[in-house]
């Protein structure tokens, strides 16, 4: 009795009740497509971020204003980050290539009859090599646009879009808030999208921004805010040592001792990269297990159907033992059973999974990534859900007397 | 060749025990031709099961060949089974949805006999008891008389020192239960065949050449048959009942 002959009555008595197999099977089917489906979007998103963050610069360190509970206990509270800040870190920091502080807010941008809200960002010329930005039209802000107040804007590719339809957006007038701008140039599209859309940036020089469009919420304490400073590092190796320098500046002129939690973000893209991939795998694998569960459950069906078709069976089971069948025969052929269903519904879960992916993938919210080891996974956890809960009716069936089997009705 | 000695089988039905068979001894040589009847519940089909190695003895001793069985192992005696004993059922005990070819071929299935050989010595079975022109059928496209010729045919494919038939003939019609009978008278006349049957019949008991009648499981006669009745021999009105 090999294992071909053992496959091949499995298959015989899963035919036999085709309606009963295939819904035993629908378990598995619907359990390992969760697991394909889920576990591709998964991998999906984490590419997608993965590729998002690297698109912003490289060697970057971003400083942001973190809300903090001091030391000291008197309660949390903002710091803001000041632009005074910017200017002792651009002092007296070595190795930064590029540093480039941000303001943004929201405001109303209109062409012609073509109103809406956007986030407006005031930066200094070093914004577009930190940022990994290329010009694609026209000309960035200078430092002459800064230093003089220009009214000049330069947009994204899908802020240009989205304004001005197709027309040339160089040169001609927009406002913000009311105020006119003239477009000087049009940045080219870095195609990432989702989460943020790095393409949907408006950008004025930083000082026509503190004096025409931020308003007072720009100045605490008399003194000129920062949304955030991103530096470049000169070198991959440099990061950390110009995070130090940062981190020591900052709080030198903060007055903060070291036993003082920073009340300031100073994160390298890579620490970001980590972070957003470590949290977006642990969602995959939280989906995955979750898709698990109904995969388990499938399980418990196969086992349920496996205990009432060895009752069913009981006859045929003690012919086959008065023929001459042992006892590991009739093991080896239950268990082949529920092994075959588990592996055909595993198989089309498969197919079905990446069918839901490939649908996924054409509404463009979000591109799933199949990958070999979900299908394996997928494939052997179905085996192996199959091997588990076929054991019990197995071993029912097998441990049958023949005698008993034969005169069972 | 069998030898039972002193065989006793007690069944636990719940609370009380059923004393099936009741120290019998008994021995019945090679080529010999028996029939075992008696009353319901006089323990016909457990005798046979015993002979058959389907159940082992609660008491005594049963020797197939010498080899004494209760001495043996699970997987040894799926081996006794599987190439000392034919068994027949009085339900035919066909797998369903398996034609007849298929059917034959278990019992080597279960020995490790391979394809081509697998095939032929099923095929020459089925030869055997007249069905060689219906292998491809199965069961339910098969009278009754023909399902027992395919449950017989596979008794026999593995040459079995002894061919058990727990009321061969009692699911089918008169005259078909004597063609089965037939089968058998010819088996043992042109192969020397062992063959061991249950009936309720007096007169298909008949056709053997001894006769073993059981009741409350005990042997009350075991006697020879003056004139056995070769298959085919018309039935006495008077004698239609045991």
């Amino acid at each position: 009795m090999n294992i071909l002959e053992s496959i091949r009555i499995s298959i015989r008595a899963l035919a036999a009740n085709k309606l009963r197999s295939g819904l035993t099977m629908l378990g598995i089917i619907i359990g390992v497509a969760a697991v394909v489906a889920l576990m591709s979007i998964g991998a999906g998103a984490t590419r997608n971020i993965t590729s998002q963050v690297q698109g912003l610069g490289s060697n970057l360190i971003a400083i942001t204003s973190a809300r903090s509970v001091r030391a000291s206990g008197v309660g949390a509270q903002t710091t803001p980050l000041y632009y005074s800040d910017y200017q002792q870190i651009a002092n007296d920091t070595t190795n930064v290539s590029g540093i480039a502080p941000t303001y943004q807010t929201t405001a109303q941008v209109m062409y012609g009859n073509n109103q809406s809200s956007f986030a407006v960002t005031g930066a200094t010329p070093d914004f577009l090599g930190v940022n990994a930005y290329t010009v694609a039209e026209g000309r960035f802000i200078t430092s002459y646009d800064n230093q003089s107040g220009a009214r000049v804007v330069v947009l994204g590719s899908q802020a240009a879009t989205d304004l001005f339809s197709g027309l040339n957006p160089l040169d001609r007038q927009i406002t913000i808030n009311g105020i006119n701008f003239t477009v000087v140039g049009v940045l080219a599209s870095k195609g990432t999208t989702s989460f943020f859309n790095q393409d949907e940036v408006i950008l004025v020089p930083l000082e026509t921004g503190y004096v025409r469009l931020f308003g007072g919420r720009a100045v605490v304490n008399g003194q000129r805010t920062l949304s955030s400073i991103s530096l470049s590092a000169a070198n991959a190796n440099d990061v950390n040592g110009v995070i130090d320098q940062v981190e020591y500046i900052l709080r030198r002129d903060h007055n903060l001792t070291l036993t003082d939690s920073l009340p300031f973000s100073v994160a390298s893209q890579s620490q970001a990269l980590s972070t957003l991939s470590s949290i977006s795998t642990t969602l995959t694998a939280f989906l995955g297990a979750i898709a698990g569960i109904s995969l388990f459950v499938g399980g418990i069906g196969i086992m349920n159907i496996m205990l009432v078709s060895v009752r069913e069976r009981t006859r045929e089971i003690g012919l086959r033992k008065a023929v001459g069948a042992r006892r590991s025969a009739i093991l080896t052929q239950f268990i082949v059973e529920t092994v075959t269903m588990s592996l055909l519904g595993g198989i089309l879960g498969i197919l079905l999974g990446a069918a839901i992916a490939g649908i996924i993938s054409l509404t463009g919210l979000i591109t799933p990534f199949i990958s070999i080891s979900v299908i394996l996974y997928a494939f052997f956890f179905a085996a192996l859900v199959g091997l588990f809960f076929g054991i019990y009716p197995a071993y029912q069936a097998a441990s049958l007397r023949p005698i008993e089997a034969l005169r069972y009705e | 060749m069998i030898e039972l000695e002193q065989v006793t089988k007690i069944y636990r039905l719940g609370q009380t025990k059923v004393v099936a068979l009741d120290n019998i001894s008994l021995e019945i040589q090679a080529g010999e031709m028996v029939a075992i009847m008696g009353p319901s519940g006089s323990g016909k089909s457990t005798l046979m099961a015993i002979l058959g190695c389907l159940d082992i003895p609660s008491k005594g001793v049963y020797r197939l060949e010498g080899q004494p069985v209760e001495k043996l192992n699970e997987n040894q005696l799926a081996q006794v089974r599987s190439r000392k004993v034919g068994f027949v059922f009085q339900q035919f005990n066909l797998l369903p949805r398996t034609n007849a070819l298929e059917n034959v071929m278990l019992p080597l299935l279960y020995d490790g006999v391979r394809g081509r050989s697998r095939y032929e010595k099923a095929k020459a079975a089925l030869e055997l008891v007249g069905l060689a022109e219906r292998t491809h059928h199965r069961p339910n496209q098969l009278s009754g008389g023909e399902q027992q010729r395919v449950a017989i045919a596979r008794a026999l494919v593995n040459e079995p020192t002894i061919l058990l038939a727990d009321e061969p003939t009692g699911n089918l019609d008169t005259k078909t239960g004597e063609e089965i009978i037939g089968l058998f008278q010819k088996l043992h006349n042109e192969q020397g065949q062992t063959v061991i049957y249950v009936t309720h019949d007096a007169f298909i008991a008949r056709h053997t050449q001894r006769v073993i009648r059981l009741v409350d499981g005990k042997v009350i006669s075991d006697d020879p048959v003056a004139h056995p009745l070769v298959a085919g021999t018309p039935r006495p009105e008077d004698n239609l009942d045991g």
